[in-house]
């Protein structure tokens, strides 16, 4: 079973309805505990990271538990943001620290000086990168995104998309997942990532 | 100067699905409606055929017309793993919270935030401004570009581009922004007006009324500087397909979803 994390940032009802029809059996967990249950845990997410404070120090050694126990684990969105030591949208709050770096403000300006707009909403390419991929991401497809604030380019970069400067589409560390797209609304590209994360838990 | 975003960054082609009482209809300016099919089997077609967003336009006249609505969306929601936005008679949180629900991720609001723009910032810090578009149709009237309430019907004091910017403020996520001059006429979109409220903001704008033909779809991604152009009947009618309208892009250096 797949324990599904709702902390209240965002209608989950979008990412149920993928993961179900990649055919994953789903656990709604109501108190951290629940997640000893869980053989793999989505983090889905969309909105303010200060809406990642509802996952309280609880649910943040719950987690992190799971993740060193070696569970596989997908950030979606403010799920994969969450991963990191935290946001500068809300600096008081925490993230999990699990991947070092800071999440940061989109540029609203090209190297160039041209003028992008914030936030990046609509679909994008991910470039795979070489070395640690995300399961199912198919380098060069499309997905959709929509976000202001995005992770940099580190070590644990499995993909990078373009605006204005690269930034940091999928994470990968081990067993641990994360992408800034949302593949339950990327379409087919989508669905590809959300079946293998699925089919890797079996 | 907003420069088109570099690279890879797809220009949108978004499919619009005027819906009364579950079914798909077809009209200029709402009159004569005629029926175009099953919501969720075109939502389906368009999905397949590569469109890249979809938006359920409620032009309900009753009540229980509107209660059909989130049936409409659920199963429109069902088929689709693409964006899906939700607009009319969306009056309150409440309002937008059942349709969320439902299975969009975003709504539209038009009349509801002009009568009350707070509407825009209570359904954001809610659901986030990702999931709120602010609809605006505007009227050329000599120099001014005078937004309308009531599906078009009212003009108001505001002014396209200062209200675009109110919304903005608030914390409209994207702009849907319609002519209501050219909509319906087939002859392309107002590139002028979307320019110029596009230029203005920060956030996407979606241009929408006049598409009649691939060609208007480049000129308002160039000339026009929008990020998302919207249609209707164009596509009901397979005038033109979402596929012809992708290469017609590509072939002019605008970078799109295949």
């Amino acid at each position: 079973m797949i324990a599904l994390v709702d902390y209240g940032a965002g209608n989950l009802a979008s990412v149920r309805k993928a993961l179900r029809a990649c055919g994953a059996v789903l656990l709604e967990p109501a108190a951290p505990a629940d997640l000893d249950r869980a053989s793999a845990i989505v983090l889905p997410g969309v909105g303010h990271f200060a809406a990642t404070a509802s996952l309280d120090e609880s649910w943040r050694s719950a987690i992190r538990g799971r993740l060193e126990a070696g569970v596989p684990f997908l950030g979606i969105c403010l799920g994969m943001q969450w991963l990191f030591e935290g946001s500068d949208e809300a600096p008081d709050v925490a993230g999990l620290g699990w991947l070092p770096g800071r999440i940061t403000r989109l540029p609203d300006r090209t190297p160039e000086g041209g003028r992008l707009k914030v936030p990046h909403a609509g679909w994008n390419v991910a470039r795979a990168t070489a070395r640690s991929p995300v399961p199912g991401l198919q380098d060069g497809a499309y997905f959709y995104f929509t976000h202001a604030y995005a992770a940099p380019v580190t070590g644990a970069t499995a993909a990078t998309t373009m605006y204005g400067s690269p930034f940091a589409s999928a994470v990968r560390r081990g067993l641990v997942c994360g992408v800034q797209f949302h593949p339950e609304k990327s379409g087919a590209a989508g669905l590809a990532v959300l079946g293998a994360f699925v089919g890797g838990v079996r | 100067m907003t420069r088109p975003a570099p690279d890879t960054f797809a220009r949108r082609l978004i499919a619009c699905l005027d819906v009364r009482a579950g079914r798909v209809v077809k009209g200029v300016h709402f009159e004569g409606l005629r029926d175009a099919g099953d919501p969720a089997a075109l939502a389906a077609r368009y999905d397949a055929e590569g469109i890249d967003e979809l938006v359920v336009l409620d032009v309900t006249a009753t009540a229980e017309d509107r209660l059909a609505l989130a049936r409409t969306v659920s199963a429109v929601a069902a088929n689709v793993f693409i964006p899906l936005a939700v607009g009319g008679g969306v009056r309150s949180v409440d309002d937008a919270a059942r349709v969320i629900d439902a299975g969009a991720d975003k709504v539209g609001i038009n009349t509801a935030a002009l009568g009350d723009p707070s509407l825009i910032s209570r359904i954001a810090s809610r659901f986030g401004s990702q999931a709120v578009v602010v609809a605006i149709d505007a009227k050329r009237d000599g120099d001014r570009l005078t937004v309308c309430s009531h599906a078009g019907r009212t003009p108001t004091p505001w002014d396209a581009v200062a209200w675009a910017r109110e919304a903005q403020a608030r914390g409209a996520g994207e702009i849907l922004l319609t002519s209501i001059d050219a909509d319906g006429t087939r002859r392309g979109f107002d590139c002028p007006l979307t320019a110029v409220v596009s230029g203005a903001v920060g956030i996407p704008v979606i241009a929408s009324g006049g598409a009649g033909a691939p060609s208007h779809f480049v000129d308002v991604f160039s000339a026009g500087r929008a990020d998302a152009a919207l249609a209707a009947s164009i596509f009901h009618d397979e005038t033109c397909s979402v596929r012809a309208i992708k290469a017609a892009l590509r072939t002019h250096g605008l970078p799109v979803r295949l």
